[in-house]
């Protein structure tokens, strides 16, 4: 159906859809595009203020290393900084973040979507206005009392914070998911003789695989993305990748680090791009799935 | 970049070997918490002192641009979560206003035979703090324009407009001058260098009161305002990151650079060898007349916490002593301007030294100072781009910064 | 469902959310309302590398009794609210009682932090969502008639924008539009103008921040507007084309009316997001010009030495209302469907 429509659409139409498309990726990819050929070249070049062509010929990075790329930038962030440390931390702090986002998410988003009491509202207008909170006050506000707990500082401190930030979203994403499964299926599982968390379980959570994953993607992208709760209560050994790039970029750069900087940018985007490619198809049918209704 | 590179590795081999002689740090137990700002020279200083760990000693190091966020709450704990705390003139404040830094005194008594009476870092009778790097915003300047114009290196910025004028007018360059006026914490440092330099105080002796709003305000924010006809219209952006770059990209004569940059402006690996080698380090400026260069002196040292055991402090003074010895500094002699005993100062460190020699002022260790800082960084903008007058301006940061500081409960 | 079920179920989440968001909540209000006890000060000799001078000092023995009496601080009403950092009542009455005309009123008004930082954060917030959205929703019509084996890689990239980091996105950004970067040099001979400088100008610094959000927000956009395009009835669409209705009809009558749920959802996303806008600002050091709410707490708590916890916390709690009155619309509709369904 959708391939006849395609073909039946005046030239002129799709031509002007086509060149809409061909800009917007140009202007949506072109800056990273630029970032991962600048990452093999000097900061002289990448970050030249005499001529943006630097970059391109790289006469620097000739002038520098002998040859128009290298392979610097990587080196340093992975293998003198200790990049890979940050990596391996980023990995444990997303997964788990990502994880428990979820069970609770599920859980809570379930039964908000299947009560029809008056606090449910409730619930979801008060967690509404607990993303509006920004996080670098709800931050500071932990600083004293994780010192006074001796908790300050570990992974699990940092993931549990940032569940916690992230269960507003999850909640309201995954009770609109839930709204959008008929109730029939998980009452006539209890009619058979299941429990309420068997029918959850057993029955409504296959269905929702999509919504979870879409859900799950927005929570692992805010995982992966943050700087205001990783940068202050993660220290040096623990550090993620984020705050670790803005610690390469330092209150003054160094000599190079701006470099390894961005070959780390490049580097962390990699694994997104897999993410993204493995699971474009859950994305689109999950937020299919449920209509989200405001 | 790959021979700093390797640099940097041998210079991490020479650590390894200077650890083997742990005989030096000489501490038989204790724990050592080191937390600091992220840059280059602090690495040096604290991979030496974590060279002290042994079977009775932990070492542990937090280097972190966050630093002066963690700062507070981690020594307010009991024991603290960090026993060294590195700082500088500014970040001192809170820690002393708090009441978390152990007097010195004692341990200076016990293990400093190799500090120079300058390093200690004095209020009142208790040594608070130990320096061990200065650092100041000095001038960078290309002696091959100036040759070309046949002129001397200006000192005064009186002389600095002069010469911008000439360049301008022979059409060499459109903007000459730069400097870090990014709105913001560095246009509130240039406007402290340039309130020094004036003669300027900030506060009204012996009280929180704010003493900008008069003949000397103004003067500092008409000499700032005259530069910039002389900069790149998009000076309220500029860094001194940004600044070194376009410097070395030839679009700046003259510039009012950090000393701790040197390195980056003169090394190989600057990128511009030809403009690296014409450039000509100079004190700060003076203005107006003044004999005090127009720069606040910075200088970045270490405390250690008051909430944490004997066996402890004594630990972590021994360590950082190790971390500072003379013989560090020798081997590092272009990682810093260090004011440590028996540092034979480089060409390039001359800079600092010398705007220190001609009696700049320190950067203001008052417990007021950072408020003022901010105010002055948030404030000043709209009179940098020609929107309100210097008195509207300063009248604004005193509003701003007297809001503040009776927040803070340090005035009302 | 029973109350009991319920709240097994939503247990977890709650205690969650209570512990690390609605109780530091309830300190950072209570915090706003106080303010330091006042320090008491003594005049020292403070020395250095660089000589002594004579300079205040808090003198911290004489302070702490005081702290211990009362370790929240000094209770002080809605006094940080109304200071010159935040509503300045007292300084906005006296520019109503003593102007010059409107423009006069603006201009003063703009000169206070806080109304500097909300002009800009409102008209940010209602310039970009719109944008952002309409972008994400062409993209989303684009992207939907294309031939299958060219949607991933093209969904790959139009996420782009959302994925890279924004500390270093914008710090390359920032660079590319530079005057000699390739975006602003670039635009310098498109518009043949050789001192243009988006960084220069006021009206610029907005102009480029806006493009960096609605550049930013419309990935976002883009999916949820995706997914939605898949589900639109194909029966309807097909009788809407047998009436004789022309493309843009189908699309005005069928196929926006089916994404309207969606709309609101990702809308209501979308203005919460953009009125707490910060990174670019501090990416594209863009705070000569526009500042915004989230900017200013930033701003009281890591932009120096002194963390300012009132202030800052005060200026939340501004943000969060402007928030609820922002979101009201979207509420309202959210209680009256609630209600019908009850």
């Amino acid at each position: 159906m959708e391939q006849t429509t395609v073909n039946r659409r005046p030239l002129l139409l799709s031509t002007t859809s086509s060149l809409f498309l061909v800009l917007w990726l140009i202007v949506a990819a072109f800056p990273f595009l630029w970032t991962v050929w600048g990452s093999f070249k000097v900061e002289a070049d990448f970050f030249s203020r005499e001529n943006w062509q630097l970059a391109i010929t790289g006469l620097n990075t000739i002038g520098q290393t002998g040859s128009a790329f290298t392979g610097d930038g990587y080196q340093g962030a992975w293998i003198e900084r200790d990049f890979w440390k940050a990596a391996w931390n980023t990995v444990i702090v997303t997964v788990s973040v990502t994880a428990i986002s979820l069970v609770l998410g599920t859980l809570g988003g379930y039964a908000l979507a299947r009560s029809a009491r008056r606090y449910t509202l409730w619930i979801l207008i008060t967690a509404l206005v607990f993303r509006a909170m920004p996080h670098i006050t709800l931050v500071s506000g932990y600083m004293l009392p994780f010192f006074e707990w001796n908790v300050w500082g570990a992974l699990p401190t940092a993931i549990i914070v940032l569940v916690a930030i992230n269960q507003p979203f999850a909640l309201w994403m995954l009770h609109s998911f839930f709204l959008s499964i008929p109730k029939d299926l998980d009452e006539s599982a209890m009619v058979d003789g299941c429990t309420r968390f068997q029918a959850f379980r057993q029955v409504v959570i296959p269905v929702m695989w999509p919504g979870v994953i879409t859900t799950g993607l927005f929570s692992f992208l805010l995982a992966y993305n943050d700087f205001a709760v990783t940068a202050m209560l993660l220290n040096q050994d623990n550090q993620t990748m984020v705050p670790k790039i803005a610690s390469f970029l330092g209150t003054v750069q160094t000599e190079g680090a701006v470099m390894y900087a961005v070959a780390a940018v490049v580097s962390a985007t990699v694994p997104l791009f897999m993410l993204v490619m493995f699971f474009q198809r859950q994305i689109v049918s999950g937020l299919t799935a449920g209509a989200v209704k405001g | 970049m790959k021979k700093a590179t390797i640099t940097t590795l041998v210079g991490a081999t020479l650590t390894l070997f200077a650890g083997s002689a742990i005989a030096e740090c000489n501490i038989s137990s204790g724990s050592v918490r080191i937390l600091g700002n992220d840059f280059d020279s602090i690495r040096t200083v604290t991979d030496q002192a974590s060279a002290c760990a042994s079977s009775g000693t932990t070492v542990r190091v937090n280097l972190t641009t966050e630093h002066k966020n963690i700062q507070v709450p981690a020594l307010t704990i009991t024991p603290a979560e960090y026993t060294v705390a590195l700082i500088a003139n500014n970040s001192i404040s809170p820690l002393l206003s708090a009441d978390l830094v152990r007097p010195l005194n004692d341990l200076v008594e016990k293990y400093g035979q190799d500090l120079l009476p300058n390093q200690l870092i004095r209020t009142g009778d208790d040594i608070v703090a130990i320096a061990f790097m200065g650092n100041a915003q000095h001038l960078f300047m290309r002696g091959d324009i100036l040759d070309d114009l046949g002129v001397e290196p200006p000192a005064t910025y009186e002389e600095i407009i002069d010469v911008a004028e000439m360049i301008r007018s022979e059409g060499i360059m459109e903007y000459p001058l730069a400097a870090t006026y990014e709105a913001g914490w560095y246009l509130a440092a240039e406007f402290v260098n340039m309130h020094l330099g004036m003669g300027g105080q900030f506060f009204e002796a012996g009280s929180a009161q704010p003493a900008l709003n008069n003949e000397a305000g103004v003067r500092t924010l008409e000499m700032m305002k005259t530069l910039t006809e002389y900069m790149s219209p998009e000076y309220l952006t500029v860094t001194a990151d940004e600044m070194k770059q376009m410097y070395l990209a030839g679009e700046v004569a003259i510039m009012n650079q950090w000393g701790s940059m040197v390195a980056g402006h003169l090394g190989e690996d600057s990128g511009n060898q030809q403009i690296s080698e014409a450039t000509i380090l100079a004190p700060a400026p003076t203005a107006h007349g003044n004999n005090t260069p127009a720069a606040a002196l910075w200088w970045d040292g270490f405390t250690i916490a008051k909430n944490i055991s004997d066996e402890d402090a004594e630990a972590s003074f021994q360590a950082m002593m190790y971390g500072i010895r003379p013989d560090m500094a020798q081997q590092n002699p272009n990682a810093a301007t260090w004011l440590i005993k028996d540092f034979d100062a480089p060409d390039t460190a001359q800079g600092v030294l010398q705007t220190a020699r001609l009696g700049a002022r320190g950067y203001p260790m008052s417990p007021f100072m950072g408020y003022m800082h901010a105010a002055l960084g948030t404030e000043l903008s709209d009179f940098m781009q020609g929107r309100e007058s210097a008195e509207q301006a300063l009248m604004d940061v005193e509003a701003s910064y007297l809001a503040s500081v009776r927040e803070a409960g340090l005035a009302n | 469902m029973t109350h009991k079920t319920f709240f097994a179920f939503i247990f977890p989440s709650l205690l969650a959310m209570i512990l690390f968001i609605a109780l530091p909540i309830g300190s950072i209000v209570v915090q706003s309302l106080h303010v330091e006890h006042p320090r008491v000060l003594v005049e020292v000799e403070n020395c250095g590398p660089f000589g002594c001078e004579r300079e205040t000092r808090v003198d911290t023995a004489a302070t702490q009794a005081l702290q211990e009496a009362q370790p929240m601080g000094q209770f002080n009403g809605l006094g940080t609210y109304f200071d010159r950092r935040h509503l300045a009542t007292e300084e906005v009455s006296r520019i109503f009682s003593d102007n010059e005309g409107v423009a006069d009123i603006a201009r003063q008004m703009y000169n206070l932090p806080f109304y500097k930082a909300l002009s800009f954060t409102l008209v940010y917030t209602f310039i970009v969502t719109p944008l952002g959205m309409a972008l994400g929703f062409s993209i989303a019509l684009a992207v939907n008639s294309i031939p299958r084996f060219l949607k991933g890689p093209i969904i790959f990239f139009s996420l782009l924008p959302m994925i890279v980091t924004p500390l270093v996105g914008s710090l390359i950004l920032f660079w590319m539009i530079n005057t000699q970067g390739v975006i602003g040099s670039n635009l310098q001979l498109l518009f043949d103008d050789p001192d243009l400088s988006l960084r220069a100008s006021p009206l610029l610094t907005w102009v480029t921040l806006i493009v960096y959000g609605v550049w930013s927000m419309a990935p976002f956009s883009f999916v949820v507007f995706y997914a939605g395009l898949q589900t639109v009835p194909s029966d309807t669409l097909e009788s809407a084309k047998i009436d004789g209705a022309s493309r843009w009809e189908r699309i005005r009558y069928v196929v926006i009316p089916h994404l309207i749920p969606l709309a609101t959802f990702v809308a209501l996303v979308q203005l919460m997001d953009n009125f707490r806008v910060f990174e670019p600002i501090v990416g594209f050091s863009a705070e000569a010009n526009a500042t915004s709410l989230s900017w200013n707490i930033f701003n009281d708590l890591r932009g120096q030495v002194d963390q300012q916890y009132s202030s800052a916390a005060a200026t939340s709690v501004l943000t969060v209302f402007g928030v609820v009155v922002l979101l009201m619309p979207v509420l309202v509709r959210l209680w009256r469907d609630f209600n019908r369904k009850a």
